[in-house]
């Protein structure tokens, strides 16, 4: 079971968990893991086509998995996975 | 009978030997030249030296010279007119220096031959009292206050983190500030914006915001830019600035920033709050990875809520906001490790601080070998991307 960290704009969808425990040998999987859990962050991770957008990093431990290999990077229990959304905010 | 001053000079000349500057001016540049001590006082040296000449005052030089000098590097001792040069080479002889002259007549002679002068600049009585905690730092001292004093930043947005970088970056004495800001203070912006104050609720930011900065540091220059950072206005301004602060509140600014800070070369200092959350990063035109390196496209709104809609600990601010302000000091100053290739996260809630390596993609769209660097209509992409557009599809 690997941690995975949800952003504070995915909480709501994510049931107001700041770590999920998902099982999973890669990336892919344990994101599919996640939206099985959590079916209302399914929408705003992938597109319809099942695809991550392009707006979603992840990154496993401090390395970008897009740098890796994406969602085939495998990943084991000591392995914690962040969900990285840009922010916005700053002056409002 | 105790030797009088002259009888220590005579014998100081014994053990010492005396270099003309006839002699010693041809070997100033040169890369096996003798390292020229000047051990005049502070008043003596700011009046002019010999170039290349590193200060130690007298009363300094038993306790400073270890970190200068092996004991058999050629040292040159100078002073005023060549008598402390010769009872301060004495000194070091006894040290162990096996390679000690004076300089025969001291910067006097030296000056009055023709031979060249460095006059530095140096900070005024009242600077060095006032930024005199920062003269005490070896990475900083008087050669940084002065390069702070001459520095010029752009800090885009007068709000959560614009207040205290800008209040910060002011008291550290950096020069000039620009201000960039169409809003005026909101009561609602009190409880984080801190370089504001009640009274001046209705007063645009950026002019309440010089106000604080007036109140606080006279010396600095403030430029309020009394309107939104644009594709028209953004290169101009930033061509006026030797670093830009990022403390925008919305995609189009940011993403409009760090283009336009690649096209002009300029440092982008960058952090973004909400909740309970906040990441910094800096980002240094050819020399690591940009903003778009590290999202390549902005989430769609509702992904990306401003504080204004989803709310934001206003001591959250302080924090990222001081952290950018000591970036950008790190930058200007040229010291340190900065966040460049790294973004922090911090965590308010669990008061965790992460780390996550930001590294240069080879295909970024900004400042990767193919970009092509134009100001688009960044509302317009904002708005479009995130639209379930098949891969692949230009934006």
């Amino acid at each position: 079971m690997s941690v995975v960290r949800i952003p504070p704009v995915l909480r709501v969808a994510a049931g107001g968990e700041r770590e999920v425990q998902v099982s999973g040998a890669t990336v892919g999987e344990v994101l599919d893991g996640l939206c099985d859990m959590h079916p209302a962050i399914k929408a705003q991770l992938k597109t319809p086509e099942g695809d991550l957008h392009r707006f979603v990093n992840v990154y496993v431990n401090d390395e970008d998995a897009r740098l890796l290999d994406w969602t085939d990077t495998l990943v084991s229990d000591t392995d914690t996975l962040m969900i990285l959304p840009a922010m916005a905010g700053g002056a409002g | 009978m105790s030797p009088s001053y002259q009888d220590l000079l005579a014998d100081s000349r014994e053990v010492v030997p005396e270099v003309q500057d006839t002699d010693l001016a041809p070997r100033i540049e040169a890369d096996d030249g003798p390292l020229i001590i000047d051990v005049r006082e502070t008043s003596e040296w700011d009046q002019g030296h010999i170039p290349g000449s590193v200060h130690v005052p007298r009363g300094f030089l038993e306790s400073r010279i270890g970190g200068l000098a092996t004991h058999d590097r050629e040292i040159v001792v100078s002073c005023a007119a060549g008598q402390r040069s010769l009872l301060a080479g004495r000194t070091l002889a006894e040290m162990g220096f096996s390679n000690v002259t004076s300089l025969a007549g001291g910067f006097a002679r030296w000056k009055q031959n023709g031979n060249p002068v460095v006059v530095p600049r140096v900070l005024s009585d009242k600077q060095r009292a006032r930024y005199s905690r920062h003269v005490l730092i070896p990475e900083v001292g008087e050669e940084g206050q002065i390069k702070l004093l001459d520095s010029k930043v752009l800090l885009i947005g007068a709000g959560g983190l614009g207040s205290p970088a800008a209040y910060y970056l002011a008291a550290a004495g950096v020069g000039t500030l620009g201000l960039v800001d169409d809003d005026v203070v909101d009561e609602s912006n009190l409880q984080r914006q801190i370089i504001h104050t009640t009274d001046r609720v209705g007063v645009n930011k950026g002019e309440s915001a010089k106000e604080a900065i007036r109140a606080l540091n006279p010396e600095v220059q403030v430029n309020v830019h009394p309107y939104r950072v644009n594709r028209d206005n953004v290169l101009d301004l930033l061509g006026e600035y030797d670093l830009v602060v990022d403390g925008a509140d919305n995609f189009p600014t940011r993403y409009l920033l760090a283009d336009a800070s690649l096209m002009t070369r300029t440092p982008l200092v960058h952090a973004s709050i909400l909740r309970f959350e906040g990441h910094a990063s800096v980002f240094l035109p050819d020399d690591g990875p940009c903003y778009r390196c590290l999202f390549p496209e902005p989430p769609p709104p509702d992904l990306a809520p401003s504080c204004g809609e989803a709310g934001v600990l206003g001591v959250l601010c302080g924090v990222m906001g001081n952290i950018q302000a000591t970036e950008a000091i790190k930058v200007l100053l040229g010291i340190g490790d900065t966040l460049s290739g790294r973004l922090l996260i911090y965590d308010a809630l669990e008061m965790t601080f992460t780390e996550l390596k930001v590294r240069r993609d080879p295909d970024c769209p900004s400042c990767g070998p193919n970009a092509t660097l134009e100001l688009r209509d960044y509302e317009a992409w904002c708005a479009g991307v995130g639209r379930h557009e098949p891969a692949g599809t230009a934006v």
